[in-house]
């Protein structure tokens, strides 16, 4: 059986409540694990009271930030503040500087573009080039498909379908995710697979942007944060007293 | 012409009557595949029970990725807000009620 990730649900800031609605209708929905973006000065105990509520309903919860830096220097100052306290960093690209900094930068999990301004959606063949050379992942969020009407959605699906040509042309993962920020937008992986018909995505392709390609974020990320870890491939075993005398 | 039976799942706040049920599955492959995409489709609604809220639809086999895109892109039913899940899909009527009644069951 497949290991299912949403890894973005977006309840609105110090909602509590909210989020733990979407989550238990996630876990409803058949996802194991789901992503919560956090408030950049999110408190402990807000995290600890999802985390609770995700162990109720049997699925893991991962940490994830959403950057919005307005130029690469804020790219890189949030970057090394924060890459060690979330599981997972996205970055909501909001110039094209950003989105080339970011697709170069291997702290950077996965890159976003806002839905509703497709003008600033920067994931050409450029873009594609340096993230296949690093490790970021182009993020789709399902929701505002449901969401949009008319000539707002038209426009959504004609890039979208663009971006996944891109991404599949140059090995660029594609992550799937709700994006829904209420549970009337949750649907379930399959589903979503259903609507990513509709721009160009096969069904095998759509299921992967749900399991292996979030998994494997998840999981290098979850190694890096690992206190026994020092580089790739370096960990430490032992230390202090748990060491044999040479 | 080869069909398939899709059983659904309403998920809304409120009654669900079965027009309204009829009316936003169509409005939804209207709104997202046009009048050529749904003259394709050869949708329609073979039963519907509002005690269950479930239903089953019926597709040519060819148009059955466009009538899951827009079944589950419903968002509204009647004036309420709604939600449709796909639970099975299948070549036979038998086929797919067997199935339902084994995942009930199951």
């Amino acid at each position: 059986m497949k290991f299912l990730t949403d890894l973005h649900l977006c309840p609105r800031i110090g909602r509590i409540d909210q989020a733990k609605k979407l989550i238990e209708k996630s876990s409803e929905l058949g996802y194991n694990a789901m992503g919560i973006s956090f408030d950049l000065r999110v408190m402990q105990r807000e995290v600890q009271e999802l985390r609770d509520a995700c162990n109720t309903f049997d699925v893991d919860l991962v940490t994830r930030a959403n950057l919005t830096p307005i130029n690469t220097v804020g790219l890189l100052k949030n970057l090394s503040n924060l890459r060690r306290k979330f599981e997972v960093i996205a970055v909501v690209c909001s110039s094209k500087a950003v989105a080339r900094q970011a697709a170069k930068d291997r702290r950077v999990d996965i890159l976003s573009f806002p839905s509703t301004d497709t003008r600033k959606r920067f994931f050409d063949s450029a873009e594609a080039e340096l993230a296949s050379r690093g490790t970021a992942s182009v993020e789709i969020d399902i929701a505002p498909l449901l969401c949009l009407q008319g000539s707002q959605r038209i426009r959504l699906l004609s890039y979208l379908r663009k971006e996944t040509r891109v991404a599949s042309k140059y090995d660029v993962p594609i992550i799937l995710s709700s994006g829904a920020d209420n549970a009337n937008l949750l649907r379930t992986p399959e589903e979503y697979a259903y609507l990513s018909y509709l721009f160009g995505l096969d069904f095998p392709d759509a299921m992967r942007g749900f399991s292996e390609n979030p998994q494997s974020i998840v999981n290098r990320n979850r190694k890096r944060l690992n206190s026994s870890y020092i580089a790739p491939g370096v960990y430490l075993v032992r230390r202090g007293k748990d060491c044999p005398d040479v | 012409m080869r069909q398939r039976y899709i059983a659904v799942r309403v998920e809304s706040d409120q009654m669900v009557e079965e027009r309204d049920f009829y009316d936003a599955i169509w409005a939804s492959i209207l709104r997202l595949f046009g009048e050529y995409g749904a003259s394709q489709t050869e949708f329609g609604l073979v039963e519907f029970n509002p005690k269950k809220s479930q239903a089953i639809l019926r597709c040519s086999h060819k148009a059955l990725d466009l009538v899951k895109a827009s079944t589950v892109a419903v968002t509204e039913i009647g004036n309420g807000k709604a939600t449709v899940h796909v639970l099975l899909v299948s070549g036979t009527l038998k086929s797919l009620r067997r199935k339902l009644l084994g995942r009930r069951k199951g």
